[in-house]
């Protein structure tokens, strides 16, 4: 097994507050990673410094073995690994044919192409690729709307579908399913699941233990800036350590 | 229409069409200057490069007259030094702004929001305050700069042209822009608008045009998306800074004097005043924008209050007396005042300028006819989500 | 040494008018986060305020001239002069510290309109807009101005008494050619009394506490529950005092006329970013440092040096500043870098 994504002694202070404390992890080659952990435990921070919002006071993010940190975020963009925001972070004025369109044309043209007498009207592959994603979402019907008038769950399916059109290598998927619906909710499993996505390595911040317990090969548990533990979905389910972390504390809320 | 509108070469017929008609539906508005039609044709393309940069990322610069009064200077010296004919002044002046915009837009564009704002507004007053001081050599200060007799025209001597008495014209390879009245000048100027608009038009509609609104939608969602966004602004605000040169190289090319008042800052507000009272990000906007305020200054600076007694003398008297005191302060030189509240009101109840409004009122009127299916659809889509 | 310490002075006074605007600025930017382009018009409008005293003091009647013998010769006569003579030539005399009084209200009631009718309702729009809507607001205010008052400069004389020159020189033991305008002086005085008024106002009492709070961050401000609003509109008529009080005392040193405001305007945005966008202290700071550099960049000496660079070394300034050290002198950071 090769090592995708490799964190190794991550720090990260905020102030006095230790957001993340010598945090350990390996990603796999085509494994979907679900990284849970109760509120505050620093999971969004560890994206955060995967992805270049945050610069971790020590230690190494590598990717393919290539050193993250310090890279810009279009830069690791394409070296394969992206994000999917837990708010929708769509571009609101555009349609959501645009909104796909775009990250596909990342993947294009790079992190910069100067083509201003193409026409947006002949470019077909990308088009019909940003169409085929859409209707992977259902969202295809509503092509031609403006992305900021459609609904909540419906936003952030539209941003799942933007960092699905790129192929990424790795996919960091923020709270996928916050704020859906049931039934948006085991779609998107679905979707996830699929054969299209399957071989794409995914790691995913989630709440929902029934998203985390249908989708994850592997879990790591996130406390307090520590990882406690890591390992299958079973072995995660039956450690004393999370119960008392993890489950523990989700009883008192 | 709307179909119509998508394509490329019919929006540009049609736009030919109505550019180069000027001289006959101009007529009737009373508007029918050649003087006056350049004004339209120089400031749309201002205009339309401004809004490459506003309308498409959102970037507030506030100091793009730099640009228009270094294309005017670096025109008048092509004038002075190399030839009458105005093909090296334009390309020259275009080349130069475009240096200038590329080592501003550099630097300014290391910041944004009010900062982008403040350092290109930093920069237009450092260059106005030069031009007036330190660099009159070049700019020949107060006075402006301005043609000679005695100046070398080195090109114009190796065709062997020979400037005989007063001061030379300037022409495009022999034909004066002067000519016929001065509609030479125009149909020149509006074949350089017919062009700005089709590049602009093509920008607009092309992948790198989309991205750009983006950034303006969601910038950090772009460098998450993988895009550098730094490169895109500075190209966008170096092709707008070109056409603002290009302006500057025409409005030298019909009457070859370059003064550092076209660099004041308030003449950077007028130009995004023109875009955002037509519709900043919007195709035709910014071009009526310019057109509307070129008018609209032409007819309200020239108004006395003698001549507005004339206007309302239909009226009773004392009613006339009103309207004449209330008008009096907007006119001639209160045209400015005139200008001022123009931006508020637009900004305050018109952000998206004239376009919005022609949309609004199409609006209405198609649900009063009540015969607008396109709406419909769209409502209940709107429902459905 | 005398032309150094001249320099200073004169840069101090300069600088004083860019810390006064400037503290308005980012009161308002601070607190509302209104980026207000018409700060410069409501420096000027203070100018007019003392114009306008001046001129209302200065109504006159026709009367016959009596020093005239030998035909019949007229001459204007304030009011003034004739209820109640010397007495009332002295307050015409004075008509500018005594405007002071009449700038304080009308000052409040323009900061107050302009608010209630105008900023408010984009509060939630963006930087952009807010530029927009106050630009035109400015040439707005100017060219009401420019309609009433004509566009040259009006001459707006200080008090006889303090018109004369101080022997600063002689005071400190220096050459006895070194004098300064009182005025000046006095403009020097008044506008650090201003500035330390301000800050003990935001210091010491509950409200100006709130509105620091504010500052640092508004959001939590918001959420404890205090009328925003209506500390907002008071905020912003106290900026647009400060920026009132400052152009009146400027009058006599600089004879207003209606693009004052502009000029001075833009040299102060300049001023609230090299200080720190939000920060007081460092408006101030800013302020008088940029006053000072420019009067020092306008010794011939200096421009001997680097021509021109009276004229552009604020902008250099704030170039380098805002590319070196995105915060400003004195701004937090993270606060309003964009």
């Amino acid at each position: 097994m090769t090592h995708i994504l490799n964190i190794t002694g991550v720090n990260k202070t905020f102030g006095g507050l230790h957001a993340l404390s010598d945090v350990n992890l390996q990603i796999e080659k085509g494994e979907t990673h679900a990284i849970i952990g109760p509120n505050g435990a620093g999971k969004s921070t560890l994206l955060n410094c995967c992805i270049g919002r945050l610069a971790p006071d020590s230690g190494s993010v590598t990717f393919n073995g290539k050193n993250m940190i310090g890279m810009e975020p279009h830069n690791i963009n394409h070296a394969g690994m992206v994000r999917v925001f837990q708010t929708p972070e769509i571009f609101p004025e555009l349609s959501l044919l645009d909104n796909v369109m775009i990250p596909a044309l990342a993947k294009r043209d790079g992190v910069f192409k100067f083509n201003p007498f193409r026409s947006m009207i002949f470019e077909h592959k990308i088009r019909d690729e940003a169409m085929s994603t859409l209707a992977d979402f259902s969202l295809d019907q509503y092509y031609d709307q403006h992305a900021g008038s459609i609904s909540r769950g419906d936003k952030r399916r539209l941003e799942l579908a933007m960092g699905l059109v790129q192929h990424p290598t790795l996919l960091l998927l923020d709270e996928p399913t916050a704020g859906m619906a049931r039934h948006d909710t085991n779609r998107t499993i679905e979707l996830l699941k699929s054969e299209k996505m399957q071989s794409m390595t995914k790691v995913i911040i989630e709440h929902d233990m029934h998203v985390v317990f249908s989708l994850a090969d592997r879990i790591s548990v996130l406390a307090r800036g520590h990882i406690i533990a890591t390992g299958t979905p079973e072995e995660i389910k039956n450690s004393p350590q999370v119960k008392e972390a993890y489950l523990g504390e989700s009883d008192n809320e | 229409m709307k179909g119509l509108m998508q394509n490329n070469l019919a929006m540009m017929v049609l736009f030919s069409i109505v550019v180069l008609s000027a001289p006959i539906w101009a007529n009737p508005i009373g508007a029918n200057y050649p003087d006056l039609l350049q004004k339209f044709a120089i400031f749309g393309i201002f205009a339309i490069g401004y809004n490459l940069l506003f309308g498409l990322t959102g970037y507030l610069s506030f100091g793009h007259a730099t640009f228009l009064g270094v294309g005017s200077y670096t025109a008048v010296w092509s004038f002075k030094l190399l030839s009458m004919n105005i093909i090296p002044a334009i390309l020259l002046a275009i080349i130069v702004s475009g240096i200038f915009a590329l080592i501003i837009g550099f630097l300014s564009l290391r910041r944004s929001g009010i900062y982008f704002s403040i350092l290109t507004l930093a920069f237009a007053q450092m260059a106005y305050s030069l031009a007036y001081s330190v660099l009159t050599p070049i700019t020949n200060g107060e006075t402006g700069l301005q043609l000679t007799q005695q100046d070398p025209r080195y090109l114009d001597v190796l065709a062997g042209v020979v400037v005989e008495d007063g001061l030379p014209s300037t022409n495009l390879f022999g034909m004066l822009m002067k000519a016929n009245g001065g509609y030479s000048g125009f149909y020149f100027a509006a074949l350089i608008l017919i062009l700005s608009f089709y590049i602009s038009l093509k920008i607009f509609r092309s992948p790198f045009g989309l991205k750009l609104k983006a950034i303006k939608s969601n910038q950090t969602r772009m460098k998450y998306t993988g895009f550098n966004t730094k490169p895109y602004l500075l190209t966008a605000f170096v092709i707008s800074g070109m056409y603002a040169g290009l302006a500057g190289g025409l409005l030298a090319s019909i009457d070859p004097l370059a003064g550092a008042e076209r660099m004041q800052w308030t003449a950077s507000g007028e130009v995004v005043l023109m875009t955002i009272l037509g519709g900043s990000g919007t195709l035709v906007g910014p071009l009526l924008g310019a057109g509307v305020i070129k008018y609209f200054e032409n007819i309200f600076s020239a108004l006395n209050q003698a001549e507005l007694i004339e206007v309302f003398s239909f009226m009773p008297e004392f009613l006339q007396n009103i309207l004449v005191f209330i008008c009096t302060p907007f006119v001639g030189e209160g045209w400015h005042l005139t200008l001022g509240a123009i931006f508020m009101l637009v900004v305050i109840f018109l952000p998206g300028g004239i376009i919005e409004g022609l949309q609004r009122v199409s609006g209405y009127i198609r649900r009063l006819v009540g015969f607008d299916k396109e709406q419909v659809n769209k409502e209940s889509k709107e429902e459905r989500a | 040494m005398d032309a150094i310490l001249i320099q200073l002075l004169n840069g101090l006074d300069k600088g004083a008018a860019y810390s006064l605007i400037a503290l308005g600025l980012t009161l308002a930017f601070g607190t509302l986060g209104v980026v207000n382009f018409a700060h410069g018009a409501l420096f000027m409008l203070g100018a007019f305020c003392a114009v306008t005293f001046q001129k209302i003091l200065t109504i006159s009647k026709r009367v016959k001239d009596e020093s005239i013998t030998f035909f019949d010769a007229y001459k204007d006569q304030p009011y003034l002069e004739i209820w109640w003579g010397d007495t009332g030539a002295a307050i015409i005399d004075y008509a500018v510290p005594l405007s002071i009084l009449f700038a304080i209200p009308v000052m409040l009631l323009i900061g107050v309109a302009l608010e209630r009718g105008l900023i408010k309702h984009f509060y939630k729009r963006s930087h952009a807009e807010q530029i927009l809507v106050t630009f035109g607001l400015a040439i707005l205010i100017q060219e009401v101005v420019r309609h009433f008052f004509g566009a040259n400069p009006i001459p707006t004389p200080a008090p006889d008494v303090v018109s004369g020159s101080a022997a600063i020189g002689s005071f400190l033991g220096l050459s006895d050619n070194l004098v300064y305008p009182w005025w000046r002086l006095i403009y020097l005085f008044f506008s650090g009394v201003i500035i330390f008024a301000v800050f003990a106002f935001l210091k010491y009492t509950t409200f100006g506490m709130v509105v620091r709070a504010g500052m640092a961050d508004r959001e939590t401000v918001g959420l404890l529950g205090i009328n925003v609003q209506k500390r907002f509109t008071i905020v912003f008529a106290i900026a647009a005092l400060v920026a009132g009080l400052a152009g009146v005392m400027y009058a006599p040193i600089l004879p207003p006329d209606y693009h004052m405001g502009m000029d001075f305007l833009v040299l102060s945005f300049v001023v609230v970013v090299v200080g720190g966008m939000g920060s007081l202290e460092g408006a101030v700071a800013a302020g008088f440092l940029l006053g000072v550099l420019q009067s020092f960049a306008s010794m011939n000496e200096v421009k001997a040096i680097i021509p021109g660079i009276d004229q552009i070394i604020i902008y250099l300034v704030a170039v380098i500043i805002l590319l070196v050290r995105p915060r400003g002198l004195m701004g937090r950071e993270g606060v309003f870098e964009e």
